[in-house]
């Protein structure tokens, strides 16, 4: 038993090793494919300090499993961690990817709960008037498979993978362009992206802004963690990276990216 | 003497170069085709090509993923048979009033603005569709969205005008004289001359116009990705639907692993339906030619 516990560590240690050795001026992240806009800003913004950053967009779990097993650097999730993976990592916010749920601006509808979403987007609710609105059949936009915004929206109101699309648009523009347009639609968008052509409905009562996003009272939103290991020092040029992401110097990036960056 | 050497030397320049320039576009589409079939082949091996050509389901991002592409195949083959039938009568009857009864002032006039009508580019095709075509569609047949099949068949039809029109007077005009005079002092007037004796034996140019009218309607993507609302449902007129071309790129950007090789596929599956549609129309037409 003892054998084998020393023979891990040695093991480990010879993994650690090999890793590190590869790892010379360069840093690994790994994680979730809804990151990709932010992340490629941060890599972009922050070369030139002869570090070399690369991003493996895989997935948010396979990306925590990729810190715990010490094959990344850090790693990315859009999600927070759960208590369990909390024993062993450690999740640091870096930005809130706040969704808004839009209509047209004729629509008399204000505000939408949690569960009204649900039952717009998976088909149950067809008719404005079950939310109190005019007569009218409701037209769902979303964004096409594989969006990161597509995929925030439906993890956080729990319609993955059962929504009834009636229009599948590929950029925020188009979603805004054809709420804009048609009196029955319903859509959604980064918070950073709406403009005055569409009505942003409140969530669950509370209107979508920074502050209401940073204090998290705005429900429908998802944190961009990064996740680091809790009982063992990061590499120096991680660290450097990691300190970068969270300045105020990589803010500007950050909102460019379309997301709201976390207060640190 | 010596300039005698000179031109020789320059003719056999010229000649390297322009077999070398020949050659380059066979070497552009051999290397298309075979980078199709090297990353289209893997994807519809692992999902099984019943699955894929057959499959009415497709959802790439789902747990359990879903890889059919009946529905785009479907919506492809309606969607350019529509763009044909709109088309083909506009393009056709226009091409034959320009080519044989219009007054020059009013061909050239007519001939320039389908030259400007090519030279617009696909993505303002999709945007004034966008904002013109869907909402009136809404309007006129009182549907809750106007993005669908039928709005891209309009986008389409209009989009394959130019090129009909334009082949379709080439073919019409290189008929010679003799066939109109003949047939105009045999006492058949005008139009029967026209439509009996000209049109019948500009035949194969048409068919030609046809071909590239297909060709550019079943490889159109941005314009009909504008319009056609791009659910992978099955196709129906007033269905927001999803077109081969549109399933690539409107999940290209953010795809990973099967999902993108999935995509190539069907690229690969657009390539060999314009292929067999071309390889169709060229038989059809050798045919013809053969039983005159």
């Amino acid at each position: 038993m003892k054998f084998k516990k020393t023979f891990l560590t040695a093991v480990c240690a010879c993994a650690m090793g090999f890793s590190s050795m590869a790892n010379a001026g360069s840093v690994i992240t790994d994680g979730s494919t809804s990151m990709e806009k932010v992340m490629g800003m941060l890599i972009e913004s922050f070369e030139g300090n002869g570090i070399d950053v690369t991003y493996n967009p895989t997935g948010s779990g396979s990306g925590i499993t990729a810190v715990l097993e010490g094959r990344a650097d850090i790693g990315l999730s859009s999600r927070a961690l759960k208590a369990q993976e909390q024993e062993k990592l450690v999740g640091t916010d870096l930005a809130y990817d706040a969704i808004v749920v839009v209509v047209n601006k004729n629509n008399s509808l204000a505000n939408i709960t949690t569960e009204q979403v649900k039952d717009l987007y998976t088909g149950k609710i067809t008719n404005w008037k079950d939310l109190g609105g005019a007569d009218a059949p409701v037209v769902l936009i979303g964004r096409e498979a594989g969006s990161g915004t597509r995929d925030g929206f439906e993890s956080v109101t729990d319609t993955k993978n059962a929504c009834k699309y009636r229009q599948e648009l590929t950029s925020t523009g188009d979603v805004i362009t054809t709420v804009g347009q048609n009196e029955n639609a319903v859509g959604y968008a980064s918070l950073s992206a709406v403009n005055d052509t569409v009505k942003v409905l409140t969530f669950n009562g509370v209107e979508a802004s920074e502050a209401t996003v940073l204090d998290k009272t705005y429900k429908l939103q998802r944190p961009f963690v990064f996740v680091t290991p809790k009982n063992k020092a990061l590499s120096k040029d991680a660290q450097t990276f990691l300190d970068y992401s969270l300045s105020d110097e990589a803010k500007p990036f950050i909102v460019k990216a379309g997301v709201v960056p976390a207060k640190n | 003497m010596q300039l005698k050497s000179h031109q020789e030397c320059t003719d056999k320049i010229a000649t390297v170069v322009f077999t070398v320039l020949g050659y380059l576009n066979i070497v552009f589409v051999a290397v298309i085709c075979l980078y199709l079939v090297i990353s289209g082949i893997p994807a519809i091996g692992q999902i099984g090509f019943v699955d894929f050509i057959f499959g009415t389901q497709w959802a790439s991002t789902a747990s359990e993923p879903k890889f059919g592409i009946m529905p785009f195949i479907l919506t492809s083959v309606y969607g350019t048979f529509g763009a044909i039938l709109l088309g083909l009568p506009i393009g056709f009857f226009t091409s034959v009033y320009l080519a044989k009864f219009a007054p020059l002032k009013i061909k050239q006039f007519v001939e320039s603005t389908v030259d400007l009508l090519a030279g617009i580019p696909s993505v303002v095709f999709g945007f004034i569709g966008m904002l013109v075509l869907v909402p009136g569609i809404q309007y006129f047949f009182n549907v809750p969205d106007g993005s669908s099949l039928l709005a891209a068949i309009l986008v389409l039809s209009i989009m394959i005008l130019p090129s009909i029109i334009k082949v379709s007077i080439g073919a019409i005009e290189a008929v010679p004289e003799e066939y109109e005079l003949g047939s105009l002092a045999l006492g058949a007037n005008k139009v029967e001359t026209v439509y009996k004796v000209m049109v019948p034996a500009a035949r194969r140019g048409i068919g030609v116009a046809v071909v590239l009218g297909v060709g550019r309607a079943i490889g159109e993507a941005m314009a009909v990705m504008m319009v056609a609302g791009n659910v992978a449902n099955m196709p129906d007129l007033f269905e927001s639907v999803r077109f081969l071309t549109t399933a690539v790129a409107s999940e290209m950007s953010y795809s990973a692993g099967l999902q993108r090789q999935a995509l190539f596929s069907i690229a690969l599956v657009l390539f060999v339906f314009i292929m067999i549609i071309n390889a169709l129309l060229n038989l059809v037409l050798k045919e013809r030619k053969g039983k005159k």
